[in-house]
């Protein structure tokens, strides 16, 4: 079962094993409400969602959190990579529960658990798909963020679907060697992915050191005040999302300290296996 | 023999890479893939072991659909050598990194020994064995990855862009390590951009562009002609400017390397003064 979800979240088909979960962090340019929002005023947004989803451990107040996310996804249009990008994390949240159920968690939390997983892992993704790597810098630069970690931040994120592609290429590079990931039992199948994350982790460092010499060799660094052609600017619709985010946060604050939720009620529990 | 019959393929996300394209590669052949960037190549040739499969019409190597069978299966058959060494290479030593798709393809210690050997002769790693691919230099890393395909003894061999990063004397290893490989019945598919190269290994010449063939034929061909060559976003290798330069002597047609070029240009430089001289000091 796990093999199954776990060849589901890298979808080795037959043609191909596929990292397109990663389109659902990836920025699209499209011109949607969401999209126009500041990326300071987004990124407020997503850390109310953030917070919350940290504050509760009740299945349902998670649910709203993660449910509540879906007319701002509807709002960006971005709804089939949102749900790539959730497809994309069923085996770390069928992991997240097994793990839990093994240790003794109780059922009802471990589905909790992996219901908050799901709601940050949305939250993030949203704001991924509908802020540029450009305005990102720009907004961590704005809050006085030093530019070197910002850029290295954006530089990350802009770097992610490159990674995918580079994956795709090894998995590819490795098939044709005779690798079968999905041939052994449960250890070799988990084996079967290191020579897909030695080559992985190995390009990424060659990547980054060349990244590294090409920038300091075009003077990265070489001023300590920049500046910038393009500035942020907070619109009334920024104002209006801070406002809803701060009275969100506040009812949510309101509920955890003084509303008795109804809890899931499951009648079995899975035997302590440790 | 590998028959592609009206292929065309385009990826979940974007146009149609590959259109309506038709070759077949006979066994024992030595075919070059030529082509623009985005020309089709790559995928084209990943349709040879399995990796993508054609949206339209079929692949058949050696008689079977690539759709029938799993990838590891096909490329049994099919030595797919990548690009960048970098996306492949993954063990502690090149011994280890030999012997990876041999045991993939469940031979036993004793046959892996053997070839592990006799492949690190052949291309000149010996002294690496036990080294780490890590360490050693981009050409020398491109030669394990190489290496690490030829391993198992495939019946058609595929490489893309193979003089990649290797200097001009293991270009010309490479380039009579090939001519092995196809007097020895192999079938040899390249992919390159190094029109170079292939002026001097000669082979057929497969010309792609915008996912289309637009020429198909011997190299002495198709490399001089300028349209099409132009058309591919390629130049003619510069031996053939040369010959059209010196039209006036009659250069024979089709003559694209280096050493037929001084086949022919030896007995009518010997007349003259000065080369006369070039030509006895050699």
């Amino acid at each position: 079962m796990a093999l199954r979800v776990l060849r589901g979240y890298c979808k080795v088909g037959e043609n191909e094993l596929s990292l397109k979960f990663v389109e659902g962090f990836k920025f699209t340019k499209i011109d949607s409400p969401i999209h126009r929002l500041d990326p300071r005023s987004k990124f407020i947004l997503t850390l109310g969602f953030f917070s919350v989803a940290l504050m509760f451990t009740n299945i349902y107040a998670l649910l709203v959190t993660f449910i509540i996310q879906i007319p701002a996804v509807l709002l960006a249009r971005s709804v089939s990579r949102w749900l790539r990008s959730m497809r994309g994390g069923l085996f770390l949240g069928f992991f997240i529960f097994i793990m839990n159920v093994i240790f003794g968690t109780p059922i009802a939390s471990s589905l909790a658990f992996t219901t908050r997983f799901f709601a940050i892992m949305s939250a993030f993704s949203f704001f991924f798909m509908t802020t540029s790597a450009d305005d990102l810098g720009l907004a961590l630069e704005e809050i006085h963020v030093p530019y070197s970690i910002s850029f290295t931040f954006t530089t990350a994120v802009r770097l992610v679907p490159t990674m995918a592609i580079d994956a795709q290429t090894v998995v590819d590079a490795q098939r044709s060697r005779g690798l079968e990931l999905d041939k052994g039992n449960f250890l070799k199948r988990i084996r079967n992915y290191i020579p897909i994350l030695i080559p992985l982790i190995i390009s990424a460092i060659r990547r980054s050191v060349e990244l590294a010499e090409a920038l300091e060799s075009r003077a990265f660094g070489a001023t300590e005040k920049r500046t910038s052609i393009v500035s942020l600017r907070m619109r009334g619709a920024d104002y209006l999302v801070i406002l809803a985010t701060a009275a969100g946060l506040a009812l949510a604050t309101y509920v955890y300290l003084y509303v008795q939720l109804p809890t899931l009620a499951i009648p079995f529990e899975m035997p302590r296996l440790f | 023999m590998i028959s592609v019959e009206n292929v065309s393929f385009h990826y979940t996300e974007g146009g149609e890479v590959l259109h309506d394209v038709s070759l077949k590669i006979e066994n024992g052949e030595f075919v070059a893939i030529m082509g623009e960037n985005g020309a089709g190549k790559t995928t084209l040739v990943k349709m040879f072991n399995g990796l993508l499969k054609p949206t339209a019409g079929k692949v058949l190597v050696d008689g079977v659909n690539t759709t029938q069978k799993s990838v590891a299966q096909l490329s049994r058959d099919v030595g797919l050598i990548f690009q960048n060494p970098d996306h492949q290479l993954f063990a502690e030593t090149v011994s280890e990194e030999l012997s990876f798709s041999l045991r993939n393809f469940g031979f036993g210690s004793d046959v892996i020994e053997r070839r592990v050997a006799s492949l690190t002769h052949a291309l000149d790693l010996d002294r690496y064995l036990s080294s780490s691919p890590f360490v050693l230099s981009g050409g020398e890393r491109k030669r394990v990855a190489l290496a690490a395909v030829l391993v198992w003894d495939p019946k058609h061999v595929v490489m893309d862009e193979p003089t990649i990063g290797q200097d001009y004397l293991q270009k010309d290893r490479l380039r009579q390590f090939i001519v092995q490989l196809v007097s020895q019945g192999k079938t040899v598919v390249i992919v390159t951009h190094d029109v170079e190269f292939v002026a001097e290994c000669k082979p057929r010449v497969v010309l792609l562009s915008r996912g289309k063939v637009i020429g198909d034929g011997p190299a002495a061909n198709i490399l001089t002609d300028s349209s099409l060559v132009e058309k591919a976003s390629l130049v003619m290798p510069q031996i053939s400017s040369l010959m059209k330069s010196l039209e006036d002597i009659s250069p024979p047609a089709g003559l694209i390397d280096a050493y037929s070029a001084r086949d022919f240009l030896t007995p009518r430089l010997r007349g003259i003064a000065g080369a006369q001289r070039v030509l006895q000091s050699r």
